[in-house]
């Protein structure tokens, strides 16, 4: 899950680590008197979406007055902001942050993430902040420094000291500087983040650290003991068939294609899209019903598939284990009687019973395409499309 | 030898009197795994399925010299359980469930680093089908029946395609030795590297077929394993060529967040590995058998 920078702000000043003054509003009146609140002579507008270079898109804008602040906030709220990272349908924005603007000396990387080979957290910074840590990587590979954190016992001050050593940090900012990254694990490991990034963390020109930019992201699985950053979800931000999906227990991803997918399993979704772009397609969806693909999640996924308006064709691809076949074929021509199927469909059942499922698909006089292996599937889907 | 689990392994089933632990367990005993009991804290003393209830994973081993778990407890408490069953000295454990925060997997494994080698448990899952050695022992919910006894090893992230797979070879009328669900979960507790080195030393398997997908780094790591250490022949599918970038598609793990974690790029160093590639899902079994034909 995703949180908004102003939230993420939030929680890792509660962690000690320094944030410019600001305050989210969702009006034009108001943020001209956050912007007197604030006080100061220069505010940074920001348009609050799920999503990084916001900057490149015209998210971000630097006023003069409070009455520019009042325009700028005008100017994007409601908008809907396209950078790199949104696709084309862009995200909309509905909150603002005003930030009082900072006089920046230095911009640095800091960056948590679970790193998967050594099974620990790892700590990730750089000289170069600003740049994103893919470019990062790829221009300036050499400043890039890390650190993996034994989390039987937390990150330890010397760790946080080597990195900002390592920053190139002067001696008389290095405890802050410490703090700031040991503020940032923290919040990492109490909270169940899978992602922490500060970027750029700046030294102004008054010789404060501050964290300018952040991002958060939490585990999922984790939510059922983190209340308080579950209340943080912004369903605006998220695309409305994947919430759809999520609050009916099914995974669902939306994607560009026209051949709608209903699968039990990820691993047998991802490869029945391969599939499909093997047979020439491209799937307009990844979706799996769960390993055991009850007859209920099944008439869900119909529902959720059949709302996407790119679907021309629709496979359906079950592979029966402990459910048999005869009992998911029941579910998918009891689904048919509720919701009406205007493109083709081709189903493909097999395992356990396969026989008395496909027995009672064709007594059932539903219109569909039989087919019997993962490639028949995805040929038949593609040829239906063509038809 | 059979990896992981054979017909002595008496086997304790941890979330016993639930309604999936209770299935499961059904399951299991039909296809002659040898269930001798359960754990659920406060219901020891009892019976279910005809069999004993313990109320901690110390009594059950006490009592019944169990040495393999499995585990149906819900997820928040499933971190607990698999180091219960690990200080209990069970040896094999598999986590079934899905949904165990990672923090929590990390923590797991950091507990396990107490024990030495040989008396360390080996964690399978979570979020996995579990083990099956076809005609000896299932400790996993996989459909028995549609696994042919032989000789191929299989490992594979997802259920489903391992069910594929195994659906593939049998229509070909190969066999498998052993069937390993690792599990779609980001961290887990064994990763393909382990599962592999164990089919290595299996003098009941020939073969491996190793079915990946995007993400993480254990399909590279196991591809390199292979190049240097094994003899056997493997064989591999990695699912996920249409995924987009930076998306998780449907397991937590599955998601490409770094280079060599797309499908295309772990094709390219498992190739480069000496290992034969399945080119789509369709033919894991016909590229297992056209291996099979050349050794």
């Amino acid at each position: 899950m995703d949180i908004h920078e102003y939230q993420a702000k939030k929680i890792l000043s509660n962690f000690g680590v320094t944030i410019p003054r600001g305050g989210i509003v969702y009006s034009p009146e108001n943020a001209e008197n956050k912007a007197r609140e604030i006080g100061g002579s220069r505010w940074v507008v920001k348009a609050q979406i799920h999503s990084g270079a916001r900057g490149k898109a015209g998210g971000i804008i630097v006023c003069n007055t409070p009455l520019e602040v009042a325009q700028a906030t005008d100017k994007l709220l409601g908008k809907k902001l396209v950078t790199n990272q949104t696709g084309p349908e862009g995200k909309i924005v509905n909150r603002i942050y005003i930030e009082e603007a900072t006089d920046i000396e230095k911009e640095l990387y800091l960056g948590l993430v679970f790193d998967r080979s050594s099974e620990s957290i790892m700590v990730v910074a750089s000289t170069e902040g600003g740049m994103s840590v893919e470019e990062i990587s790829k221009e300036k590979p050499e400043t890039i420094i890390r650190s993996k954190i034994e989390v039987a016992v937390g990150m330890q001050n010397f760790q946080a000291r080597e990195l900002a050593f390592g920053l190139g940090i002067e001696p008389d900012l290095i405890r802050r500087a410490s703090d700031t990254i040991i503020g940032c694990y923290k919040a990492f490991s109490e909270l169940d983040a899978t992602m922490v990034e500060v970027n750029p963390l700046v030294i102004s020109k008054q010789k404060q650290i501050l964290a300018l930019d952040c991002k958060m992201s939490f585990d999922n699985n984790a939510m059922f003991r983190r209340s308080q950053v579950s209340e943080l979800r912004d369903k605006t931000q998220e695309d409305s068939k994947e919430i759809f999906a999520s609050d009916r227990g099914l995974n669902y991803v939306s994607l560009d294609g026209n051949i709608g997918n209903i699968i039990n399993g990820a691993g047998l979704a991802m490869a029945s899209m391969d599939m499909i772009k093997l047979a020439g397609g491209a799937p307009a969806n990844f979706l799996d019903v769960g390993g055991g693909a009850t007859p209920e999640k099944i008439v869900k996924a119909f529902r959720l598939v059949t709302m996407d308006e790119k679907v021309k064709v629709i496979l359906v691809n079950i592979f029966a284990g402990i459910n048999r076949c005869d009992w998911v074929a029941e579910g998918i021509v009891d689904a048919l009687k509720k919701i009406e199927i205007k493109v083709p469909l081709v189903i493909r059942l097999a395992g356990t019973n396969v026989e008395k499922g496909n027995q009672i698909l064709k007594e059932s006089k539903i219109n569909y395409i039989e087919a019997n292996t993962l490639e028949d599937a995805a040929n038949k889907a593609v040829a239906a499309l063509n038809k | 030898m059979t990896v992981l689990v054979d017909k002595n392994s008496k086997i304790i089933i941890q979330g016993f009197t639930g309604k999936m632990g209770s299935f499961h367990a059904d399951e299991m005993i039909k296809y002659g795994s040898n269930v001798v009991g359960g754990v659920t804290p406060g219901k020891g003393g009892s019976k279910h399925l005809n069999l004993p209830v313990f109320n901690t994973v110390k009594d059950a081993v006490n009592e019944t010299g169990a040495d393999a778990s499995i585990l149906f407890v819900p997820p928040a408490f499933a971190a607990d359980s698999a180091m219960e069953a690990a200080d209990a000295g069970i040896k094999i454990c598999v986590a079934i469930v899905d949904g165990i925060p990672s923090h929590d997997m990390i923590r797991i494994k950091r507990y396990m680093r107490r024990y030495t080698k040989s008396s360390k448990m080996t964690l399978v899952g979570p979020n996995c089908a579990g083990i099956i050695s076809p005609g000896k022992s299932m400790l996993g919910i996989m459909p028995g029946h549609i696994y042919k006894e032989g000789r191929i090893g299989i490992i594979s992230r997802s259920g489903t395609l391992g069910y594929e797979a195994a659906q593939q070879l049998k229509n070909l009328n190969i066999g498998v030795s052993t069937s390993v669900g690792i599990g779609g979960d980001p961290i887990n507790g064994s990763s393909f590297r382990d599962i592999i080195e164990k089919f290595e030393t299996d003098d009941e398997t020939d073969a491996i077929l190793m079915i990946g997908e995007i993400g993480g780094p254990q399909e590279v790591a196991a591809g390199e394993f292979a190049k240097e250490n094994m003899k056997k022949p493997v064989i591999a599918y990695i699912a996920g060529l249409t995924a987009p970038k930076g998306r998780v598609m449907g397991h937590a793990g599955a998601i490409v967040s770094a280079y060599g974690e797309s499908a295309i790029e772990k094709v390219e160093i498992l190739k480069e590995c000496g290992i034969t590639i399945s080119k789509n899902p369709s033919v894991m079994g016909d590229t297992v058998k056209s291996v099979l034909e050349k050794t």
